[in-house]
């Protein structure tokens, strides 16, 4: 919707002579001012901005700290400290650093969630998806590396647990295995590649964040309706009304960051980083970041041989077919009403679902024994059935409640309802800015 | 918003039943299978907290404690002399300090090794040449570095503890786990249980019933010149707090910055939410 005529008219000399080379200042202006955007948009929306601050952020610091680190083996763990102890505010830089891995996880899960719950991958915008998918993995992939930088012990036996996954593939495991880790176990060619790569990454992240903004701005945002933009009066103007929003929504997100960063520095991170790490001792329980918990919880949950596949080759599987899932979701969702607001069914399985992620979070920070196996291979079962049974089944069976004609109709029919009208109110807090 | 309140309730109440589900386990005095077999004490400190500073005397008492018992068989590799002026020290006093130590330095221009006077700019020396010599001398188990040690232990703290320790700034796990670890060396094992040969039991150790070092501080051990009480709890709670600063050098100025950058975000954001509401005055949404 954003392509259609260009409402710019530059106004100075240079403007005009940009204009007429390189029309960047045109660009800005139809994307980041005169774009429309849907009017009902709630804080939900504002992750989009959130995460491309978070992305910005992690690289500046990022390079920062790169100018101090050393990825050697013997001095890697050292050189982290020096930063903490030496280097001016180093120490806010690093824990900016390592918050920000979290904090960069917790806006993309909000922001993913959001998506389900709103129907957001629905045609058009499946490719959208698939490109927000592809930048959840390159994160995955970075956090990952970027925990083995300052070598300590849950980076190592991290490292060498999550790296062991590839040797459970059939003929080529091995192979693959050996090239991660330029070697037959972590080690200093482990920790020079996975440093080169934290670095190459973040860079590719940003491509495929500018590839996931023109999807975006091609086919417009959803919004909690579901509803297409359909006449000029579904949409405001990103600015002013889309940039105060989200800049509000920026800095109540910062708030939290900053409470994490300045009072709870280690509070998401794992007591065993702070030694360095020793190949001879294996720490009692090894448990990755938090934000791979759930896919760690899947992959144990798979204690038992399916035929010619085995537990270690079906639990990896398993892992990896939980990130397939969210590639498939635009076709796996039978249901032609998009948003979660109007369909009451998948609204209790999608809650569900949230549920059911933070169980297999909390269990993959579980010892894999006794009862803990048996309640992660229940969750895996219905993470797996929430994406195979019910998003298929649901949108052939279910009868959603009836839509408004446009989010115009949708937002005056809610702003009339007020106080005295109580089914307006539990149907109407979705659109609430 | 309700709704989501309602959601999250529903998921807490999922969680506390898993938990409590999993916390039924056989307890056997004799033969525990979980460690530490007491949780740590929480203690009282100066330093955590949203406002949280180090006691300056305190730290001088814990230094005196790590340098006079500890760093016997203890590393600390990571602090140099110099950032002893933390503890109030004057730099003529560090300077005197450091020089206490022989440093074994070299090559000089002759090619040869030599011993110095240590200088601010050093760092404590290590009681030991190497892990296998620190290892050797301590029957098979090295004695950990004492440098980041206070961040670098901490007991698993649990459901739903761990999410009240977030509004409650909860981050002394370190200096807890150290107090009561050195305050726990009195206790009785139960009977029936086999302390292996050459360990000491403590009830307070993270990784099994006992631990090879053995009580290393007892009643009137360190002479204190300030009047503080001459023992094993007071020592404990000074060298614990020593090497929460020894972890975390920077700590009040991280919570000094943190307490103006949230200020300063909490007056912007109320700018910007008024500006917000102002802007979208006109468009109902």
């Amino acid at each position: 919707m954003s392509e259609g005529h260009s409402t710019y008219t530059p106004k100075t000399g240079i403007e005009r002579w940009f204009d007429a080379r390189m029309p960047l200042p045109r660009m800005v202006y139809d994307s980041f001012i005169a774009y429309p955007v849907p009017r009902n948009l709630n804080y939900m929306w504002t992750f989009g901005g959130i995460l491309a601050i978070m992305l910005v952020s992690q690289i500046l610091t990022g390079i920062v700290l790169a100018m101090h680190y050393t990825s050697d083996s013997a001095l890697a763990f050292n050189s982290v400290e020096k930063i903490m102890r030496d280097v001016n505010s180093g120490w806010l830089l690093r824990y900016m650093h390592a918050n920000g891995a979290s904090f960069f996880f917790i806006a993309v899960y909000l922001h993913i969630f959001r998506g389900l719950y709103y129907g957001s991958y629905k045609a058009p915008r499946e490719l959208l998806w698939i490109l927000g998918c592809i930048i959840y993995l390159l994160m995955m992939a970075t956090g990952f590396m970027g925990y083995v930088l300052p070598w300590g012990q849950m980076s190592f036996w991290g490292a060498t647990v999550i790296t062991g996954f590839f040797s459970a593939i059939p003929l080529v495991g091995d192979w693959i295995q050996q090239l991660l880790l330029g070697g037959f176990a972590v080690d200093n060619p482990t920790l020079n590649r996975f440093f080169a790569l934290h670095y190459l990454l973040p860079f590719m992240i940003a491509g495929v964040v500018v590839l996931h903004v023109w999807a975006l701005h091609v086919v417009g945002q959803s919004n909690p309706t579901g509803i297409e933009v359909k006449s000029k009066t579904d949409t405001v103007a990103f600015t002013p009304y889309a940039t105060i929003k989200d800049a509000f929504g920026m800095i109540v997100f910062l708030f939290i960051f900053a409470y994490f960063i300045f009072f709870l520095p280690n509070y998401l991170g794992h007591a065993d980083n702070y030694i360095v790490a020793n190949p001879l001792k294996t720490p009692a329980h090894i448990v990755p970041e938090w934000y791979f918990l759930p896919f760690y919880a899947i992959l144990r949950a798979i204690t038992f041989n399916i035929g010619p596949i085995n537990s270690k080759l079906g639990g990896v599987l398993c892992m990896f077919g939980a990130i397939v899932m969210l590639f498939l979701v635009p076709w796996l969702d039978t249901s032609k009403v998009r948003s979660a607001v109007y369909r009451p069914w998948y609204k209790l399985f999608f809650w569900l679902f949230v549920a059911d992620a933070i169980l297999l979070g909390w269990l993959g920070s579980q010892p894999a024994e006794g009862s803990y196996v048996f309640m992660a291979q229940m969750a895996t079962l219905f993470y797996f059935a929430f994406f195979l049974i019910v998003l298929p089944v649901l949108g052939l069976i279910e009868t959603p409640r009836r839509l408004p004609n446009s989010i115009t109709e949708a937002v005056l029919e809610k702003n009339k309802g007020g106080s005295g009208h109580p089914a307006g109110a539990t149907a109407a807090p979705e659109t609430k800015g | 918003m309700k709704k989501i309140l309602t959601s999250l309730a529903l998921i807490g109440l999922v969680a506390a039943g898993t938990a409590a589900f999993a916390a039924e386990e056989a307890h056997d005095a004799a033969a525990p299978t979980h460690f530490p077999i007491h949780e740590p004490k929480e203690m009282s400190w100066s330093f955590t907290g949203p406002f949280g500073t180090y006691d300056k005397a305190q730290l001088q008492r814990g230094l005196k404690v790590y340098k006079e018992v500890c760093s016997a068989c203890h590393s600390m590799n990571l602090v140099a002399f110099r950032t002893l002026s933390d503890l109030g020290y004057s730099d003529a006093q560090v300077k005197t300090f450091a020089a206490e130590y022989t440093i074994h330095d070299g090559p000089n221009d002759a090619g040869d090794m030599f011993d110095r006077p240590g200088k601010p700019s050093d760092h404590f020396p290590a009681p030991f040449a190497n892990e296998e010599a620190a290892a050797a001398s301590n029957g098979g188990a090295a004695p950990p570095d004492m440098s980041l040690l206070a961040k670098a232990r901490g007991v698993e703290r649990g459901f739903p503890q761990f999410v009240f320790d977030i509004f409650t700034q909860y981050d002394a796990g370190g200096p807890d786990y150290i107090h009561s670890l050195l305050t726990g060396y009195d206790e009785k094992p139960p009977a029936g249980m086999v302390i292996p040969e050459g360990t000491h039991y403590n009830p307070y150790f993270m990784s099994g019933v006992s631990l090879k070092m053995p009580k290393p501080l007892s009643d009137g051990q360190v002479t204190y010149d300030d009047g503080s009480p001459q023992t094993v709890d007071q020592y404990a709670r000074d060298v614990s707090t020593f090497l929460a600063w020894a972890a975390e050098p920077h700590m009040e100025a991280r919570k000094k910055t943190g307490f103006r950058v949230l200020v300063f975000l909490l007056l912007f954001g109320a700018l910007v939410y008024l500006t917000k509401r102002k802007v979208w005055e006109a468009v109902a949404h």
